[in-house]
């Protein structure tokens, strides 16, 4: 295996990875700070690891091509205590303090801490097999597979399950979170712009997993408002 | 006829297999690991043949060729056997058939308690896979999450059929890791200290004692999950005050570990091929050592990480984030060994170094996304999606698929003594390569665009559509290099030129039991004092089978191996290894029953052919000692050392106490269970009172303390070569314990236990339950010593196996009073405070 086409496939790689990175359930097209702020952790990550990969790959290379002459036992005991000290203990322990210095504090800035004053907008989800029961706490709402937010708005999504495990994911806004039978989780969710975002479940649920889709809808505040009023007034009707 | 065939003919003749079906009657690890090998083999081209239709029906958005039913047992069956019945076993059957030769022993320490681990395998594989035939697979996925996999949501026997077949395998898994912990630390040959063990030897004793601590949270985590299907009791129903997170956590506990069990090994047989083909000693082996070691320990300790989607708390998810990346320590470690083993020597391109190249370059890359994977943040985004499909495939293709085919390469020679078509393999390889990264590269993208897994089509417009498209047609050419390679394997038994006798000059002993081996492997057993013994000392080809060294008497007609001493190997004593027996395949054959029974919920019929079953076990244990089938006094005792039986701490003991260490984690795993479900289960509720009696409880714990202290000053007796009155004294203890029994089983059946409607009641039942069948087996075994003692296959002379029976006293002890403290007596504190 030879330098130049392992260079071909990352750059091929990464020459796809910025151009076909859109897509309805792309986690490479955020719409909200949730998945936003781990687009950059995923990219270095990326880099990272590609970075390291190919180092080790020419430093394998070169290890092999260098069949030249005989090394004293006491040169690879030099040879052992640095490659194993400066390879297997220093860069790993390097890189993981990185990542955790940059990444524990984008794992907690998504965390749904209550609010320093008010609060945040809320939603129920109740799984079943196979669909998404969505309601809107003191407001008599439900909906099925669809739920509408406001935009630029942070909401707590209460999810829970009334059946089998699922788990909630709107890849475009942020990450997932499981649907248990028993138990409530909650996961932040924002989006930055008004439209429409695909959502599915993504822990095995039975014959129905694949079709389990579920659509959120961003609207402006007032477009929000309305769309509030109109639902609880054909409640009213019914 | 030269000295030298004559001293093969007596040999091979006490050795040698039974002809015709009495082959089936096999004992000896050759044949042992080389059944192991070939079964897991086929099981690992069913389970490749899964994965076509996967990829078969991804190929495209929108197919219809498999529904969802169908592709859902199709892919839950690719993982469980890929996972079960291929990586594990072919491991397993690689180091039953390997360790022996390379520690210089002439078999495995328990011979039938391997054939019975083989038999169970192929039973159990065979009852998993017949669920395929029949249209019922199991099909909540190869991780079985209630309650998907519980009764309401699964209702046909599909997740029986992995329930009790997959437990049915694992108890071959953990049977093999016992009896390889015990055979590296006490068979090796003389003069081999740890320190110089083969640095595969190393490997599988730490991934053999991890099997050890990690398969028993998953088998109780089955057998659970079976009690809760068969009969009701609701350990993960929630509105009964279970939790169905418990199930995850027990299988993680045992899912991770079982990563690295199957990494291990196969680092291991890199550790062991690079060396050779370098021409220089592995660089750093204490480094490695620790680095093992090391990896045993974490393994343990980030199962959460397959969890950080479950709402578990965030400091905990810290925890595991960093324990997950520490990994990433000693594995770097091990890889950059090999590197400076490869800067140090000179390469020699053969095939099976092909196959390292691969591994390198394909396990890295896993090994970095499983760092990435760790991060919490983006494990939130991309878990269950398809770049953990990429992952996992990385990481074990690459870590263990890749090494194990150049295992393969390497030992062919060893099994048939032929030589391999290089051009062939070379195809082989270059098209399982190709095919593997087009494959599963780019799948790293599908998941970052989110398509999750185990969804059975998906519509157009994602950008997923040529992203399938290559990975199904990558899966073909791998399916083409498979072929390739069974093609090359099948010819080289007639086509291959000789190999001779160590092809590769490689620097361990197995290439001196002959090409292909021997049935006794060595004729006579070095003093081995180098880590490089064929290295250092070439000579000993011609001179093991020459009967040069030491233990070369058969005319007794016994097989023999040495014991040693598990640091220093020192010599102890000679080892009497059982020979053919039909006792494992009528063992196996009678729980192959027993889980048809279960299947098919005739319960009548299980309780009835389990008793079967143990009375076969007896009968086996019935066989040792100074019994006339094993070593009857004064018969030829050998002139090196006395006879196993004849001592104090044999192979029996460690057997034993590696066997309990199994039984503990189990016992563990239960507290666990217990515990979590206490402190997180919503409708968990404990009773005012205790509904176990606790005077009675007293009462059958004072009698078992008694017979367990009885017992013990029996064998203190018997060790100071005092065996005046023992048959009485084992008596009593057996009618002592037999009381405490009594007491417990009593107390069980009067208990007003809601089994059906409380959880708690139901852990409490499983709790009795167990302690119910450890004191079973103490009173059983001890009355056997009984009589044993009467027939005199056990006296001063004799004193090896009550020893034996003495930690299983203990434990039932220990863990009588632990339950009755954690289960019955912390809950009325807890509610008093």
């Amino acid at each position: 295996m030879d330098i130049k086409s392992i260079a071909k496939v990352t750059g091929a790689a990464t020459v796809l990875l910025l151009s076909g990175c859109s897509g309805a359930f792309s986690t490479l097209d955020p719409a909200g700070p949730a998945a936003g702020s781990v687009l950059p952790l995923t990219l270095a990550m990326i880099i990272v690891a590609l970075a390291v990969f190919v180092g080790l790959i020419v430093l394998c290379v070169f290890a092999v091509r260098r069949n030249s002459k005989d090394i004293s036992d006491a040169e690879v005991q030099r040879l052992q205590n640095r490659w194993i000290i400066a390879g297997g203990i220093a860069l790993p322990t390097v890189a993981i303090t990185t990542l955790l210095a940059f990444g524990i504090p984008i794992g907690h800035s998504l965390l749904p801490l209550p609010f320093q004053e008010g609060e945040v907008m809320r939603v129920d989800v109740k799984a079943r097999q196979w669909f998404w029961r969505v309601s809107y706490p003191e407001r008599k709402i439900e909906l099925t597979d669809e739920i509408h937010i406001p935009v630029n708005t942070p909401v707590d999504f209460h999810i829970t399950s009334e059946d089998v495990i699922h788990s909630f994911w709107a890849p475009r806004l942020g990450g997932k979170i499981d649907a248990i039978p028993g138990r409530t989780n909650v996961v932040r969710l924002e989006a930055d712009e008004v439209g429409e975002y695909r959502g599915l479940c993504t822990e095995y649920c039975g014959q129905g997993h694949t079709a389990m889709q579920f659509k959120v809808i961003a609207h402006s505040a007032e477009d929000f408002e309305e769309w509030l009023l109109q639902q609880e007034d054909s409640d009213k009707n019914d | 006829m030269t000295e030298q065939e004559a001293l093969h003919q007596r040999f091979n003749k006490v050795w040698r297999n039974l002809p015709g079906w009495g082959t089936l009657a096999a004992v000896n690890h050759t044949s042992v690991g080389r059944r192991f090998m070939l079964t897991g083999a086929i099981f690992f081209l069913i389970g490749g043949l899964l994965a076509l239709l996967i990829r078969m029906q991804l190929a495209l958005p929108g197919q219809e060729f498999l529904n969802p039913d169908v592709y859902s047992q199709v892919f839950t069956m690719h993982g469980t056997v890929m996972m079960f019945l291929f990586a594990i076993p072919i491991l397993e059957g690689a180091a039953i058939y390997l360790i022996p030769k390379m520690i210089g022993a002439r078999d495995l320490i328990f011979p039938r308690l391997g054939a019975l681990g083989y038999y169970c395998y192929l039973f159990g594989g065979i009852i998993v896979i017949s669920s395929l035939l029949l249209g019922m697979a199991p099909s909540s996925g190869w991780f079985m999450y209630t309650p998907l996999s519980s009764t309401e949501f699964s209702p046909g026997p599909g997740s029986d059929f992995w329930l009790l077949g997959i437990t049915f395998v694992e108890i071959s898994s953990v049977s093999a890791g016992i009896e390889l912990v015990v055979a590296i630390l006490r068979s090796r040959t003389p003069g081999m200290t740890l320190s110089k063990m083969p640095i595969f030897c190393w490997y599988i004793l730490v991934t053999a004692l991890m099997i050890v601590f990690g398969f028993p949270p998953l088998i109780l985590a089955s057998i659970l999950l079976e009690l809760e299907r068969a009969a009701g009791m609701p350990f993960f129903d929630v509105a009964a005050g279970g939790d169905p997170v418990l199930w995850q956590h027990l299988f993680w506990l045992f899912g991770h570990p079982e990563v690295y069990i199957i990494f291990l090994p196969a680092a291991g047989i890199v550790s062991t091929i690079l060396p050779v083909f370098t021409g220089r000693p592995l660089v750093g082996y204490r480094w490695v050592v620790m680095a093992v070691i090391l990896t045993g320990f974490i393994s343990f300790g980030l199962w959460a990480h397959h969890m950080f989607t479950v709402g578990i708390p965030q400091l905990a998810q810290a925890f595991f984030s960093m324990a997950s990346m520490l990994v990433a320590i000693p594995t770097a470690i091990q890889v950059f060994a090999w590197l400076a083993t490869l800067w140090a020597g000179r390469v020699v391109y053969s095939l099976p170094m092909l196959w390292v190249f691969g591994f390198l370059f394909v396990f890295v890359l896993g090994g970095l996304t499983g760092v990435m994977l760790a991060m919490v943040p983006f494990n939130w985004q991309v878990h269950d999606t398809h770049f953990v499909v990429a992952h996992l495939h990385y990481v074990l293709v690459g870590g263990m698929l890749f090494p194990l085919i150049g295992g393969l390469y390497y030992w062919l020679p060893h099994f048939s003594g032929r030589m391999p078509s290089e051009r062939l393999g070379r195809w082989g390889f270059g098209l399982v390569f190709v095919g593997f990264n087009a494959t599963f590269f780019l799948m790293h993208l599908t998941g970052l665009l989110g398509m999750p897994r185990r969804v059975d089509t998906y519509e157009t417009g994602f950008g997923w559509d040529w992203l399938n498209m290559l990975s199904s047609v990558g899966s073909f050419v791998i399916a083409m290099g498979v072929a390739i390679i069974i093609i090359d394997v099948l010819l080289h038994f007639r086509f291959g030129r000789k190999a001779g006798n160590n092809p590769w000059n490689a620097d361990t002993l197995e290439w001196t039991t002959g090409t292909p081996p021997t049935m006794y492997n060595f004729a006579s057993l070095p003093e081995i004092n180098s880590r490089h013994p064929l290295w250092d000392n070439p000579e000993l080809l011609q001179s093991i089978p020459a009967g040069e060294h030491g233990l070369t008497q058969i005319e007794h007609g016994r097989r023999e191996t040495f014991g040693t001493d598990a640091i220093t190997g020192k010599l102890k004593e000679v080892m009497l290894l059982p020979t053919n027996s039909w006792l494992p395949l009528l063992v196996a054959s009678s729980l192959a029953v027993v889980c048809i029974s279960l299947l098919t919920r005739s319960y009548l019929a299980a309780v009835v052919i389990t008793i079967v079953a143990a009375i076969f076990l007896f009968r086996w244990s019935w066989e040792n000692g100074g019994h006339p089938l094993a070593a009857p006094l004064g018969d030829k005792e050998p002139v090196e050392a006395p006879l196993q039986s004849r001592t104090l701490d044999g192979s029996g003991l460690w057997g034993m106490v590696i066997t309990l260490l199994a039984d503990g984690a189990l016992f563990l795993a239960l507290l666990f269970g217990w515990l979590y479900l206490w402190a997180v289960a919503p409708n968990w509720t404990l009773p005012d009172e205790s509904l176990v009696s606790l005077p009675v409880m007293a009462w059958s714990g004072a009698f078992l303390t008694f017979a367990t202290w009885w017992y013990c000053r029996a064998v203190k007796q018997l060790k100071a070569g005092d065996d005046t009155g023992l048959q009485t004294r084992f008596w009593v203890v057996t009618a002592a314990g037999a009381i405490h029994l009594v007491l417990l089983v009593g107390v069980t059946l009067v208990s007003p236990l809601a089994i059906t409607e409380l959880a708690h009641d139901a852990v409490l039942l499983v709790m009795l339950m167990f302690l119910i069948f450890h004191s079973s087996i103490s009173v059983i075994a001890t009355a056997l010593q009984a009589l044993r003692v009467r027939y005199g296959y056990v006296s001063k002379e004799l004193p090896y196996e009550p020893v034996v029976l003495q930690p299983l006293w203990l434990f039932s002890l220990a863990t009588f009073w632990c339950s009755v403290a954690s289960f019955l007596l912390l809950p009325i504190a807890w509610g008093a405070a």
